[in-house]
Order: structure tokens, then sequence, then C-alpha cells
């Protein structure tokens, strides 16, 4: 305390010397400077520089991994029979990249109806870089903000509430037709099938909403507002953490499990009940004590 | 044989010439050798068994017991108790009710099999009619209280009930009546907007707008492949109330989506639509499913009922399953200020068959509609051939 009191006054003492005030100033600019330079956000230049580079590698990652049925430029390939053999991704937006990637279904594994889910064969920053050189095509759906999609960015519980409840109309009305009214899925024609969501990211389904995927169909902002769309979100949460109140819900896929069900196991159960029932008791050879044989 | 059986007779001799018949023709070959259970023989084993349906008819008590226990101390319904995210009150009711009549049921066969008496005997079969003596005595009998009741001598008496018996059935008939009003009953009276079968609450200049929320749509806020569950804005505008307001809204549902306009394969479904968009009804015309399990690619539309598949861009025409009829399709237009509307109600009735209902195929109906509808669609930039 000594110390510091001498060098205070020791300064203190030089403080009207003519120097004095430009020393100050030149420490007042430097510090200002400085913080700025390390808070501040990155120049509109260098966002740019940062954005050209990832698109650079973005469009590495699609030479190697997409083009083959995308084409070199995005174009898509169609056959010479007239069938598509990979779509054009000119305006499909990065928000499809997002999800196609993300999700595993791209790259494609097989052909078929269904395009399987499987684990991502890529890690985010490159997932990002090819939705960054794909999003460069044309203009199309942005990858969302986490304010957009996740239920958990809601203010209070009561605006969560209200959202639950918007959202399961909006669900009954749009999405059971094919996703079954707990969300389970359904089957689709020739042998396609709509997934499960109840083991999906929220991003993913607002992203799915946004672009339809396969042949989902989209659901645009215009269709559905994006408040409504984090309304549907968290309605969908809100059923994950729901009990099953009524016992065994056999994957809750309706009536054709539930008839599975009843008819192989139930009837089967009660076959074997029968068939033990008339079935003969062991016998042996002895004789009875006191019996004529 | 069994020396228990001694007292059982080996056959019937009710009927000894049949007997007689049948043993001429194949012999009796008798019983076979009886092997006793090892509980008749061994005390031990029956000892055993003796225990083991003991044990299953306390495993039912005991569910029973935990039945009653589980009914006091688990709280049941929603917000109840939950164990492993299963409603607990259910599962342990369903769970202990079932296996205690389970074990009761397996300690009851359980008994019957190994401890029950062990006798085996032939039992020959007989004719099912009785013997001619009896027959004729129940004849006589019947024919006795026919004459001692007079039906035969008081024809008047006998011919009065049976006519008043058979007037009973007019009160049952009357009461049909009550099923409701017939179609064209309801179609004359109009007890409130679109009633009826043929009809729905769709009018030239009826918006369309989103289900669930309400709200009208432009053009423009839809991209290529959006899907809209769609209701006329009279659903929402508070004019209809309670039954009849859900009448409505079941009957005006609607589909509406937006495709490449170059996909439109049917010169009707082109003219009834705008910029790419079509609007279909919702209800199924098989049985009256509501559907809209839309492929985005095909433009084919699911019914998941019974998998009838309807093609959206050439009239709604079935291209598999059960249906017999394409979906009706609502003609859109563009009010004033911008917002889809309906040319006119649907051009035919929505849903499923009925008996008076006419079958025209879709150029006949089109022809009717341009007849009544298409000069006050103009309005609202009808024009034949594309909008």
């Amino acid at each position: 305390m000594r110390l510091l009191n001498r060098s205070v006054g020791r300064l203190s003492r030089h403080r009207r010397r003519p120097l004095a005030g430009a020393a100050v100033l030149l420490v007042a600019l430097l510090s200002t400077g400085g913080l700025y330079a390390i808070f501040s956000p990155a120049s509109q230049a260098e966002v740019e520089k940062d954005n050209a580079a990832l698109v650079a590698e973005g469009k590495e990652l699609f030479m190697i991994n997409c083009s083959t049925c995308h084409g070199s430029n995005g174009e898509g390939i169609t056959t010479q029979n007239g069938k598509l053999y990979g779509p054009s991704l000119i305006g499909v937006g990065a928000a499809s990249v997002d999800f196609q990637v993300g999700t595993g279904r791209m790259p494609m594994a097989q052909p078929g109806a269904q395009v399987e889910v499987k684990d991502p064969s890529f890690n985010q920053d490159e997932i990002d870089a090819m939705a960054a050189y794909v999003a460069s095509l044309g203009p199309g759906p942005a990858v969302p903000d986490r304010e957009q999609y996740d239920p958990d960015t809601f203010e209070s519980e009561e605006e969560r509430e209200a959202a639950v409840a918007l959202g399961g109309q909006i669900f009954l009305t749009n999405c059971t037709a094919c996703h079954n009214f707990t969300g389970a899925g359904g089957a689709m024609p020739r042998g396609g099938e709509a997934p499960s969501i109840l083991n999906t990211d929220p991003r993913h389904i607002y992203q799915a909403m946004l672009t339809g995927p396969q042949s989902m169909d989209t659901f645009s902002d215009g269709n559905i507002s994006p408040e409504e769309k984090k309304a549907v979100i968290a309605y969908v949460e809100s059923m994950k953490e729901q009990p099953d109140y009524g016992g065994f819900n056999n994957g809750a896929l309706g009536p054709v499990t539930e008839g599975i069900v009843a008819w192989v196991v139930g009837l089967g159960v009660l076959v074997a009940f029968t068939v033990w029932i008339a079935a003969h008791t062991t016998r042996t050879n002895q004789t009875k004590k006191g019996s004529a044989k | 044989m069994s020396s228990d059986l001694s007292e059982i007779e080996k056959h019937d001799d009710s009927h000894p010439e049949l007997n007689a018949h049948t043993d001429a023709l194949l012999p009796d070959p008798g019983m076979h050798e009886h092997h006793w259970r090892p509980t008749d023989v061994d005390p031990k084993a029956e000892k055993r068994a003796e225990r083991q349906v003991s044990l299953f008819f306390a495993l039912s008590a005991i569910c029973s017991v935990l039945f009653v226990v589980a009914y006091f101390a688990i709280k049941p319904g929603y917000d109840g108790d939950v164990w492993a995210g299963y409603g607990a009150s259910n599962l342990a009711l369903g769970s202990t009710l079932g296996f205690a009549l389970l074990f009761l049921g397996i300690g009851v066969i359980q008994w019957a099999r190994k401890l029950v008496v062990d006798i085996e005997h032939a039992e020959d079969r007989h004719p099912a009619a009785s013997s001619p003596a009896t027959r004729e005595v129940a004849i006589a009998e019947l024919k006795a209280a026919l004459n001692e009741s007079g039906m035969a001598r008081r024809p008047f008496i006998r011919n009065a009930m049976i006519g008043s018996a058979a007037l009973l059935g007019l009160p049952a008939i009357v009461m049909l009546r009550d099923l409701g009003q017939t179609n064209a009953q309801i179609t004359r009276e109009q007890p409130y907007p679109g009633a009826g079968l043929e009809n729905t609450v769709w009018d030239a200049g009826v918006r369309v707008v989103r289900d669930v929320v309400g709200t009208p749509i432009r053009p423009g806020d839809l991209e290529i492949g959006d899907l809209v569950n769609a209701e006329p804005a009279t659903i929402f505008d508070g004019s209809l109330h309670g039954a009849p307001l859900q009448i409505a809204k079941s009957k005006a549902a609607t589909i509406l989506l937006r495709m490449d306009p170059d996909d439109i394969s049917h010169d009707v479904t082109r003219n009834w639509s705008v910029d790419g968009i079509v609007a279909y009804s919702k209800i199924c015309t098989h049985v009256g499913c509501p559907i809209s399990l839309n492929e985005r690619t095909t433009h084919h539309l699911l019914c998941p009922c019974h998998q009838s598949t309807f093609d959206l861009a050439d009239h709604g025409k079935v291209i598999f399953g059960p249906a017999g009829r394409h979906l009706p399709q609502l003609p859109l237009g563009v009010d004033a200020d911008g917002y889809l509307v309906a040319l006119s109600d649907y051009p035919e009735p929505v849903g499923v068959s009925y008996w008076e209902r006419n079958t025209y195929d879709i150029d006949e109906i089109f022809d009717d509609w341009s007849a009544d509808h298409a000069a006050d669609a103009e309005q609202y930039g009808y024009k034949e051939g594309g909008q």
C-alpha cells in the first residue's frame, strides 16, 4: 500500500507537465481501439472472405460426395429414359442440406422407395460448408436460428403452454395424416413411409417443414408461419413427455400393430393354453396298489 | 379295461337292431390298456401336485388382494402416478386382475389333469330321434292341446289374435320417420347455409382460409410443393354455431396445393386453378375419410383408410383403390384484395355416393358449371383456358 501511495504520488507530481495530456490521450485511444478490436463483430469484408472460403470448401466436398448424382454444378441429373437420377439442388437452400446430411439421409446408401436415416457421414463444419455452397447456387431457405425452432427458448412457461395448445391443433390438422396422431409415423404409397418424428431434433423438424424432404409437402413460411412452426415443435416435444396412461402402446402405430399383437400374441397364447389343457398327462407303467391289474 | 367301469354298459340298449348292425360291420375294438398317472400310484407325486395346485390358488388370492391395494394406493388418471413411462394405476390394476384370473384357471386345470379321478370309457353313438312310441305320444298330446284350447273350433278369435300381433309391426315402421329428414327435404328447407348432401358452405367469392388459424391466403404466400389444409372463411366468421357449424366444417374441408402449372395434365383442372394452385375436397369419395396424405413429387393423394389414390394433377382421377369416383375439385379465383376465393360451391356433391346422386363425367360437370357460373366467375379473374 505504501509502495502504491508513493508511486501514485510520484506520478501525480508530473501531471502538470506539458506532455502529460498527450500521454493520457494516447493511452485512452490505444485502449479504446484495442478493446473495440477484441469485442467488435468481424467486419463485412472479413465475413465475405470467410463465406467465400466456406463456399470453396463446400464445393470441394460437394464435388467428391454429391456431384455423382446431383451434377457437378448441382443442376441435377436426368437419365436417358427421362428418369430423375438426382434432383437439382439449385434453390433448395442451406436448410435442405443441413437436414438431409445432418440426419444421415444424404449421401444416400442406395436408391429406393425410402431414403434411409443413418448416422451422419460428415461433421457439422463440413455440413455447414456444403450448405453454404448449395445456398450459393440459388436463393432458398436458410438454416434457422435456435430461437426459431427450440421450444426451450420460450420466454415463459405460459408462452410455451399456449404454443403447445396452438401447435397441437396445427399438428392434428396438417401432420397426423402421414405422421400419425402421436408422431409415430406411418406407411406411404409404393413402399415409402412417413418416418417417426418422436426422436427427431427440433431443428430437423423445422427444416423438414420448410423444405419438404423426399415426398413430403412443403410448409413454407407463407403456409405455416415461423411462430406456428415453433408451436408445432413445442407440441411434438410435449408429446414425448407424456407417459402412456393406457399401458403398453405397441409402438403407437395404431390398429395395424394392435391387430398383429392381438392375433399373434393374444390368440397364440390362447391356442397354447388350449393345447396344454387338452394334452395328455404323463403316464406310468406302475400299477395302482390294491387294483386288479 | 379298469374294474371301475364294470357297471358301465357296453351298449345303450335303446336301439338293439342298430347295435347288431354296426357290430356286424365293424367289431368293437374295446378299450386300450389303461396306464395310471404318477399321481395315482405315487403318494409323493400326489402330495406334490396338491401343493402345486394350492400354490396357484394362493398366488391368485395374493393378486386379488394386490388389486384392492393398488386400487386405493395408486393415483389414477392423467396427472396420476407413473411407473417407467406407463400409467401406474392401469398397469397395476390390469396385471393384478389378469394374473388373479390366470392363476385361478391354471390351478383348476392342473387339479383336473393331475388329481381328479382318472377313468376312460367309451360312449356309443345313437340316433338323435326319439323312439316311434315316444313320438306318437307327443303328437297325440299336441293334438289334444289344440282341441282343448279351441283354436280349431273358434277361428274368429284365432284370426283376431294373429291380426293384432301383425299390427304390432306398424309402430316400429312409423318410428323410422324419426331417423331424420330426407336429403330432398333438407335441400328444400335449407335450415342453414350449405345444408344437404348436394351443397357445402363454399360459394362464389368465399375466401379460402387456413384451417385452425382462419387467415386468408394470397397466391404468393405459397411455394410450389406447399400443401394447405383449408376451410371456407364462413367457418371462422361466427355465422354458424353448434351442430350446423360442425357439419358445415366437415363437408367443406378442402386441401389446397401448389404445383408447377406445367404439371397439370387436365384442362378442367387447369381452368379451375390459379398459378398452379388447385383445391380439392378433403373427403374421400369411397367411405368419406378425410385425406391429406399427398406425395409432393407425384401429386398423388392417398386415403389411409383403404388406399384409394387420386391424381391431383388430373382432376382427382382415381388411380388406385376402391374409390368409385374422382375427387371433387373446387374452382379457384382471386378477389379484388388479392386473396384466393372459391368461384362457386363444389360443382358436384362431395364425399361418399348415395342413391339419388347423379354420376356425370368431369367434362359434363365442367360444361354444366360453365353454363351456370363462368360469367359470374370473371370478376374473380376466371378465364377459360387458364388464368
